[in-house]
């Protein structure tokens, strides 16, 4: 075995890995805000990162006007999907929210395409290629800069449910919503702005994802397979996202490094299916005890 | 209106058609499915045809998931290990009565192999479980090139009985649709049984079923068993159908239109998976039509939108289906009923 070659590849895979965690952030919000599990995470990825490519290149405006754009563009549609599809289907057994969600997928990729068409786009390089070496080991810049950057955002997240007021009342909420509303929260609003972050984290991905590779419809598949990564870390758990999403994006450049390129999708859903018969309810995810 | 029907012994209220009337109509039925591939169109027999495969694909998927509560996103890959059965079992000279049968038992066991280690876990985890399983099939379909010919998909030959070869869509259709009928007869009929009630009472509370002396294992296993095979066997269908499987055809978009087809027409209803997968068949078809419609009309670039407005609409009608009528067009055709149940007299 090269060793130099599987510490290069674990070093690149652990920081690609950034990018998944924050998308699995976006699923694991809109989670433990709301009990929904958001399979129309990728479709918003894919909108984030067309409404910067609109803004940016389309309207060439400076990157950081159309970065404050598209924020405020999928905060708006965050906050848009959670009055008209999901509230109405508050309390609705799981599969309704699945299915829901899955269907504005199907909307959200509709749309997209006719809007935008299904030709790859490209972004410019947003962050800077130059590489960073580590020892012998080189680490490409875009990977080291946009796992900064997801560490950034996440810390940012965390920091907010901790210290801040609105932060406090959104894990209120989300851990008992009936006597939160009895303390004077206001219930509806901690879950608009759950959706609102969570569609800015996902756009935020979104436009990483969209720079590095290339922008079309199908840029929202990736977060089938961060799906993943969030069953892993346990669907309630901002700490287990993170761990899983380095976990898989390690696994994926270590299979990439000594399997193949083919067998990298699978990665995730193999991992699932070990991980799910020796721990049902993933590694840091909560118990659930069910009483009659 | 519906008069005279009373249920006087129990064997009455369990009957399956409980009416004169009821059969009177079942039997018209038959003879009109038995005429119309003589009188209908070649394209409507087509689409017979498909809709055939994809009620007994549905009525699976809502055995499984509208009346056992074991939600699938996986699906589409169990019809493609029954489609891929068929291509094999041709190759070897296996005659298609034996072959189909085949299909559902492959289809069943994968169905087992994937079940034993998901079904302790439920809900949104068993839906992510099985995500998995169609990722995982979907590979093996395409990777396997030795026996399901990779991307490029196998090659199924026409079904044939004793030298008569059942090949072009009105041959067929006498494959597909009688036994289409025969598996949703089947279907209703389950539920009548012990087993069928066993995996309501699952649906409604698992815990309270377990109490009640339902082995929850035994019963998610077989409900799983019971779905994939009827999904072999529609896959099984499509190869003949189609004469050819390949991996793309069985991917998850597939998966998601049958769970739509059966939200659409209504979770746990027989009559709601007729209605969904008839009504989520025809709404592509339809607006082919509607685009070729504004075409001659002079619109230029309709033809580019179809997939989006597809998409589009396919995500409408699931998204809406679920916030104004939960429980589908069955729910719908119930209401009419109710309404002409004593009509004139009281409304």
């Amino acid at each position: 075995m090269d060793w130099l070659l599987l510490a290069e590849f674990s070093i690149v895979g652990l920081l690609s890995g950034g990018v998944l965690a924050l998308i699995a952030l976006g699923f694991v919000l809109v989670y433990k805000g709301t009990r929904v599990v958001n399979f129309a995470m990728g479709e918003f990825m894919m909108v984030g990162a067309y409404l910067f490519w609109t803004t940016h290149v389309f309207l060439n405006l400076p990157w950081w006007v159309a970065l404050a754009l598209t924020l405020v563009g999928i905060a708006l549609l965050g906050a848009v999907v959670e009055r008209f599809v999901l509230r109405p289907l508050a309390g609705q057994p799981v599969i309704s929210i699945v299915m829901a969600t899955i269907g504005l997928g199907a909307v959200l990729h509709g749309v997209a395409e006719a809007v935008w068409g299904g030709a790859n786009l490209s972004l410019p390089q947003l962050l800077p290629r130059t590489p960073f070496m580590l020892g012998e080991i080189l680490v490409p810049g875009q990977v080291l800069w946009s796992f900064a950057l997801a560490v950034a955002l996440i810390a940012g997240f965390t920091a907010y449910f901790h210290y801040s007021k609105g932060g406090v009342s959104m894990r209120a909420a989300a851990s008992d919503p009936v006597t939160a509303y009895a303390m004077g929260i206001d219930v509806r609003g901690t879950q608009r702005r759950t959706w609102i972050f969570a569609g800015v984290t996902g756009a935020v991905a979104g436009v990483i994802v969209a720079s590095m590779t290339s922008l079309s419809p199908t840029l929202g598949t990736v977060a089938l397979g961060v799906l993943a990564v969030i069953i892993l870390g346990g669907l309630d758990s901002i700490a287990g996202a993170i761990v899983a999403g380095l976990i898989v994006g390690w696994l994926e450049s270590i299979t990439v490094a000594f399997v193949g390129g083919q067998a990298r999708d699978l990665v995730p859903y193999l991992v699932v299916l070990v991980i799910l018969m020796v721990r049902p309810y993933g590694l840091f995810g909560t118990r659930d005890i069910e009483r009659l | 209106m519906r008069i005279g029907d009373f249920h006087a012994s129990y064997r009455h209220d369990e009957a399956l058609f409980d009416t004169r009337v009821q059969r009177a109509w079942f039997a018209v039925l038959v003879v009109a499915l038995l005429a119309f591939p003589f009188v209908g169109g070649a394209y409507f027999v087509y689409l017979a045809c498909l809709l055939g495969i994809h009620l007994i694909s549905a009525a699976g998927l809502n055995i499984m998931t509208g009346y056992t509560g074991l939600i699938s996103l996986g699906h589409a890959a169990f019809m493609g290990v029954g489609c891929y059965t068929v291509a094999v079992a041709e190759r070897a000279g296996i005659p298609f009565y034996l072959a189909l049968p085949l299909a559902g038992c492959a289809s069943a066991v994968i169905g087992l192999v994937v079940g034993v280690p998901s079904l302790r876990i439920k809900g949104l985890y068993f839906a992510v479980a099985t995500l998995a399983a169609q990722f995982v099939l979907g590979f093996v379909f395409r990777e396997w090139e030795s026996v399901t010919g990779g991307v490029r998909g196998a090659n199924v030959p026409a079904a044939s009985l004793f030298g008569f070869e059942l090949a072009g869509d009105q041959r067929i259709y006498f494959l597909i649709v009688p036994l289409a009928v025969v598996m949703l007869l089947g279907a209703r009929n389950l539920f009548r049984t012990r087993v069928g009630r066993a995996f309501i009472a699952i649906r409604d509370r698992d815990i309270s079923a377990e109490v009640l002396g339902i082995s929850l294992f035994h019963y998610k296993l077989l409900a799983f068993a019971i779905g994939s095979f009827y999904a072999g066997v529609a896959g099984g269908l499509w190869g003949y159908f189609f004469r050819v499987a390949t991996p793309e055809l069985f991917g998850l978009p597939l998966s998601v239109f049958y769970l739509a087809a059966i939200i659409v027409g209504g979770l746990g209803s027989i009559l709601g998976t007729i209605l969904g997968a008839t009504f989520m068949t025809m709404v592509p078809e339809l607006l082919r039509a509607m685009v070729g419609w504004a075409q001659a009309l002079g619109v230029q670039d309709a033809s580019v939108f179809l997939a989006s407005i597809r998409q589009v609409v396919f995500g409408l009608l699931i998204v809406g289906f679920l916030i104004f009528e939960p429980h589908g067009l069955a729910e719908m055709w119930r209401r009419v009923r109710r309404f002409f149940h004593l009509w004139p007299f009281r409304t």
